[in-house]
């Protein structure tokens, strides 16, 4: 692609957890809007959460109505022996005419290529391709036609990636910011019993506590374990193990061995990821309120027509959203967050 | 004779003394019977996202309010009731935050878990009921508060201003302190 | 090689271990150890490679020479120019197999034989077929697939002319990530770490706040804190159909570990023994093996049922 061409208009692409928050997101400009059926074929499935295929065909529904377009996740890894439920999520959504489902597993992928060839394929996060190499294994395989790229990669290296794939980039630029390389961590599952690739759970409430002493102190646990305590009225986050606080023989006093508390917001690095050949920006965040919804994906939009009317960009604070209340950009900026 | 914590945790459950507040249980009540009847009844989308935790006792503490109230979810007959502080049945969990906030929380206007991470909201107990809870009002179309205030009826008018007045108050959607 | 039967295996080292510890392990496992297969090469930062680069083709000719199979592993995250030449490397070898842990390796590997590793997400049956159909022989399984899921995997590997390989013990791989928390814990980036994993041979334990050992960081990866010990499961494996055993390399007297194991495989030690000779060894964290029975990875069923951790 030529790097001087006026970037190409890109596909806002935004969480709903409920159908509430669908219509939420539609309404506040999404282009394209993500969801997930309420059972373990996708990476949210939290209690209170997702869609019946009834609410599904609904919003799709509402959805292509306002032009805005559905994207089911079909994206953790079927256990042997119970690929049924991964066929009859696929099954609906190609009935009810969702636009494309996005998924992780080699064997979903394959069955959905084989027994719904019509049916967009988009390459979950999930899946962990971040180089050119597998992302092609999977678009020559299955013609996968989007990857969502993990978070771990720099500007300049999407750019890179980017002249050497046959499909579109969808990336990451708000919300919360995956440590560990998704599809590939069993740490909940070392905890909880509750896998995240299998039953799409990261960091489970039901194995979650919250103990506030008299004097303010907040303890987190997961399961049996300390993930990380916060003095009175100190900002907190949720007691996810990548996230956690720890000591070693290194640091023999306590630290965020993996990552402190603190969100993704890539809003004033959108005008290079769009250069760097970036068509889809993705919101994370389907386990979030329509509050959440509703101010995130209306900041993004509002930026993302500022920048194609060759406008400054006017950033709309997000930080009281965040966790932890704080922000990052992640490994987007440079190597030295590696 | 001061009665001991214990003591008053396990007396019969009294109306709220404090003189000024006197008639704030008999007007409560009703009202708070006629809230979850009618977000059953206009809302029954609510229980089946709930699920098994339609079955738990949520307690929703406003921290500056002399009064904590008792959810109990259930589809058939759902229950909303006001304690004195301390004299809340058991339940399997607790929300405790400022009126403004939670009610900002239920009126859709806040994110809940922004107010988490700012500490300003606590949660006690089961967790995982709490989420379901949470993520079931959050589906409800234009929100708790206005499926509400459709219940009042006749009255909707007079209940529409005061949510307009708690909604001016709590700045839609600011994290108060 | 295919459908060998009860061979017990040696997984990549993980570690960062000096070039001449890592020269000297490989040929006491060439001479001594009982291993039908050992699976050689850097699967978890590629900056690593040149340490050990140049005792390379001595210790796979020593292997090969003990009569072991060699079996050449490829990065588990393949992101930078570095590692991706370097996985294109690996799989350019023709002399041994290789064995794939991600699909930029799978991209290379397809259409002739090669290995599936646990770093791969082989979870069910259609993605086994699918790998089977590109050239996969031998596929070891993630490491938290509960035994329900690996017995069915069984019955579709035999179909596919696929053996099943499964790690039965040491440390267990938790996660990747691109940053590195060795790095880090020293104040570093990736780019600045000047080899500080080197320090530690089995790792770095990461302990909570309340001073309970729980993690274990290796470079980008996370380990379990736990050594995963299945020698008691081994024959509920044999009858599901499994037929390689992995052992994970630590700096214990990995040559007895494979005895041990050697031992339980053959049915010459009961599940019982093998379990109190591998107790009698000093390792520095206790055994799980919670995962192969659906519960919390880093727990412990004992030989009776009963949990206890």
């Amino acid at each position: 692609m030529n790097d001087h061409a006026a970037p190409r208009r890109p596909e806002l692409v935004c969480p709903a957890g409920t159908p509430a928050s669908l219509r939420t997101a539609v309404d506040a400009g999404a282009d394209a809007v993500y969801c997930g059926l309420q059972n373990a074929t996708n990476a949210r499935n939290f209690p209170g959460l997702n869609f019946t295929p009834d609410e599904l065909r609904r919003s799709v529904d509402y959805a292509h109505t306002r032009r805005a377009k559905v994207l089911l996740a079909v994206n953790t890894f079927p256990p042997a022996g119970q690929f049924q439920l991964w066929k009859d999520a696929i099954g609906i959504a190609a009935s009810v005419g969702a636009d494309a489902i996005i998924v992780a597993d080699i064997g979903v992928a394959c069955y959905a290529a084989r027994e719904y060839p019509q049916l967009r394929l988009h390459l979950s996060v999930q899946a962990g391709a971040s180089s050119p190499e597998a992302i092609r294994f999977y678009c020559e395989e299955f013609d996968v036609r989007r990857v969502v790229l993990p978070r771990i990669l720099t500007v300049a290296e999407i750019a890179d990636i980017h002249r050497q794939i046959p499909c579109e980039i969808e990336a990451f630029v708000f919300g919360n910011i995956g440590m560990m390389a998704e599809g590939r961590c069993s740490l909940t599952n070392y905890v909880t019993g509750v896998s995240t690739n299998m039953d799409g759970v990261c960091s489970p409430a039901a194995a979650v506590r919250y103990d506030e002493e008299a004097d303010g102190t907040l303890t987190t646990r997961l399961g049996s374990f300390v993930i990380d305590r916060y003095g009175c009225g100190e900002n907190g986050g949720y007691p996810t193990i990548c996230k956690g606080r720890y000591s070693c023989a290194a640091q023999p006093e306590p630290y965020y061995a993996f990552e402190e508390p603190r969100s993704l917001n890539l809003s004033a690095l959108l005008p290079d990821l769009m250069r760097a050949g970036v068509t889809a920006l993705k919101i994370e965040g389907r386990q979030r309120s329509r509050a959440y919804v509703k101010s995130v994906v209306a900041a993004f939009r509002r930026a993302v027509d500022d920048i194609m009317a060759g406008r400054q960009a006017a950033l709309t604070d997000l930080i009281a959203l965040t966790e932890g209340h704080k922000e990052t950009q992640g490994a987007f900026q440079s190597k030295s967050w590696r | 004779m001061l009665a001991s914590p214990r003591a008053s945790e396990r007396s019969p459950d009294l109306p709220w003394p404090l003189p000024l507040l006197r008639f704030l249980p008999l007007l409560l009540q009703p009202i708070l019977t006629l809230i979850g009847t009618q977000v059953a009844k206009a809302q029954p989308d609510v229980f089946a996202r709930l699920g098994p935790h339609a079955q738990k006792s949520f307690v929703i503490d406003p921290t500056d309010l002399p009064f904590v109230l008792v959810l109990k979810p259930r589809p058939e007959a759902p229950a909303l009731s006001a304690w004195r502080r301390g004299n809340a049945p058991h339940s399997h969990a607790r929300i405790a935050g400022s009126f403004l906030n939670l009610f900002d929380l239920i009126d859709g206007a806040l994110d809940g878990d922004a107010l988490f991470f700012s500490r300003k909201l606590r949660v006690t107990g089961d967790t995982e009921a709490v989420v379901a809870l949470r993520n079931a009002l959050d589906d409800v179309d234009g929100g708790v508060v206005e499926s509400i205030t459709r219940a009042f009826g006749p009255l909707s008018g007079v209940a529409s201003a005061t949510v307009s007045h708690l909604r001016t108050l709590g700045g839609r959607g600011k994290n108060h302190e | 090689m295919r459908g060998a039967g009860n061979e017990l295996t040696l997984g990549p080292n993980l570690f960062n271990w000096a070039p001449e510890t890592w020269r000297d392990f490989y040929f006491r496992i060439a001479d001594e150890a009982p291993l039908a297969v050992v699976y050689l090469g850097e699967t978890i930062c590629s900056k690593r490679v040149p340490l050990f680069r140049d005792h390379y083709a001595a210790v796979t000719e020593r292997l090969r020479a003990a009569g072991k199979t060699v079996v050449h592993s490829t990065l588990g995250e393949t992101a930078s120019r570095v590692d991706r030449r370097l996985v294109s490397d690996v799989c350019g070898v023709t002399d041994d197999l290789v064995e794939a842990n991600d699909s930029s390796a799978t991209f290379h590997l397809r259409g002739r034989p090669h290995c599936i590793g646990p770093l791969m997400n082989v979870y069910n049956e259609e993605t086994l077929r699918f790998l089977a159909g590109k050239g996969a022989q031998n596929i070891c399984l993630p490491i938290e697939l509960p035994f329900t899921s690996i017995g069915v995997l069984c019955a579709a590997a035999r179909t596919e002319n696929v053996t099943i390989e499964v790690q039965v013990f040491g440390r267990q791989s938790l996660a990747l990530s691109a940053r590195c928390y060795h790095a880090r814990a020293h104040g570093r980036t990736k780019d600045t770490c000047l080899f500080v994993c080197e320090n530690d041979p089995d790792g770095l334990v990461l302990s909570t706040l309340e001073r309970k050992p729980f993690l274990v960081a290796n470079g980008v990866q996370t380990l379990s804190y736990e050594y995963l010990n299945l020698a008691q499961e081994i024959p509920a494996l044999k009858a599901a159909g499994v037929s390689r055993y992995r052992l994970s390399p630590h700096s214990c007297d990995m040559v007895q570990v494979a005895t041990i194991f050697r031992g339980v495989l053959v049915g010459v030690l009961s599940a019982e023994e093998t379990l109190a000779s591998l107790q009698e060894m000093p390792l520095d964290a206790p055994f799980s093996n919670g995962f192969h029975h659906g519960r919390p990875g880093y727990g412990w069923t004992a030989p009776t049922g009963a949990v206890s951790h």
